[in-house]
């Protein structure tokens, strides 16, 4: 759709140069990243978190739909696939969110230090997802 | 910084009249979210089940009901602020109007919900709420 500003008159502007003329890399995956998942929380994680608050508050014949879902269908396999979704959304953007305070303060732009920490995101946030979910089914 | 009057270059807000409000409660959002995130994980990693009376009994405690208010209001504030800058970037013209106008519904409407379900346990002192 064209803006309201572009009028037939307008000269082809310069743009900033965009995803087709990039080669990957880690900066760029956890970039996206941090998007896919801060915005997967906003919706998906919303909408579990509120179903299962009002679930509570709303007494145990509320509070059955939710646990049947969410535990016990299917040996509990919905569960496992929200709370492993979401429990790795958060670990990865709680990552690179910190990565981003230190991008705020003009700190860790030089290209090696950069994709190091681009990558660190990563294992941290599937090693924090797996420990996490070790002790929360065989721990316990 | 060359132009506008000096009153303006000291307030900083440009001609938006907002500045980096939006960037900077992003921030301090964030930095809310960090503590109470971690927090809301280990509570769950720490309930002995997830069946009713447990959770229930959880979130009845203070301990859990006042960390879970301020998540709420940390986490929507943020994720609203967030899904802002998504829809600005990738839908134009009179549809993001109606996107943003959606987004304000979900997360005021969300977190309505949330923060009365929460008080509705928090203040039923004994027993099973009717209904
Ligand atoms: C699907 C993948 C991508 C998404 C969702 C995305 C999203 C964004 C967003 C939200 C901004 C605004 C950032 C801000 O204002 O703080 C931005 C700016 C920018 N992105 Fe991307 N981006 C993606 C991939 C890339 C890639 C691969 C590159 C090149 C390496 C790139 C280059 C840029 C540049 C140069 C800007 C600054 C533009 C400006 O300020 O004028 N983006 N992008
Ligand atoms: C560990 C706690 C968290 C930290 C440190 C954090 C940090 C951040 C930061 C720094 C940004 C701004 C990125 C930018 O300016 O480009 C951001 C964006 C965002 N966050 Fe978070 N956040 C946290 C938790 C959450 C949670 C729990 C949710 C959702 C329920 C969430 C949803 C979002 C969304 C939707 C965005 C916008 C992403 C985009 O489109 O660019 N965040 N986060």
């Amino acid at each position: 759709m064209a803006s309201p500003s572009r009028t037939p008159t307008a000269r082809a502007r310069p743009l900033s140069p965009h995803l087709s003329v990039w080669k990957p890399g880690p900066a760029m995956i956890v970039s996206i990243l941090h998007r896919i998942t801060g915005d997967g929380m906003a919706t998906v994680g919303t909408v579990v978190l509120v179903w299962w608050l009002a679930a509570i508050s709303g007494g145990p014949a509320s509070y059955a739909p939710f646990h049947y879902v969410f535990m016990a269908l299917w040996g509990g396999a919905i569960g496992y696939l929200f709370g492993i979704g979401l429990t790795l959304s958060f670990f990865q953007h709680l990552a690179t969110g910190i990565r981003h305070f230190f991008l705020d303060v003009g700190a860790n732009y030089d290209l090696k230090g950069n994709r190091a920490g681009s990558i660190a995101t990563m294992v941290f946030s599937v090693v924090a997802t797996a420990a996490f979910w070790a002790y929360l089914t065989m721990v316990k | 910084m060359g132009n506008g009057t000096e009153l303006g270059r000291v307030r900083g807000l440009g001609s938006a009249k907002e500045g980096t409000h939006h960037w900077w409660s992003q921030r301090l959002t964030a930095a809310a979210n960090l503590f109470l995130m971690v927090w809301f994980f280990i509570a769950i990693a720490r309930l002995p089940a997830y069946d009713y009376e447990t959770v229930r009994a959880w979130l009845s405690s203070p301990w859990a009901a006042i960390p879970m208010l301020l998540l709420i209001a940390s986490v929507f504030y943020h994720f609203r602020l967030g899904l802002q800058v998504l829809i600005e970037d990738y839908v134009h013209g009179a549809a993001r109007v109606m996107w943003l106008l959606a987004l304000n519904f979900f997360s005021v409407g969300s977190a309505a919900i949330a923060i009365f379900a929460i008080l509705r346990v928090a203040f039923t002192v004994t027993g099973v709420p009717h209904g």
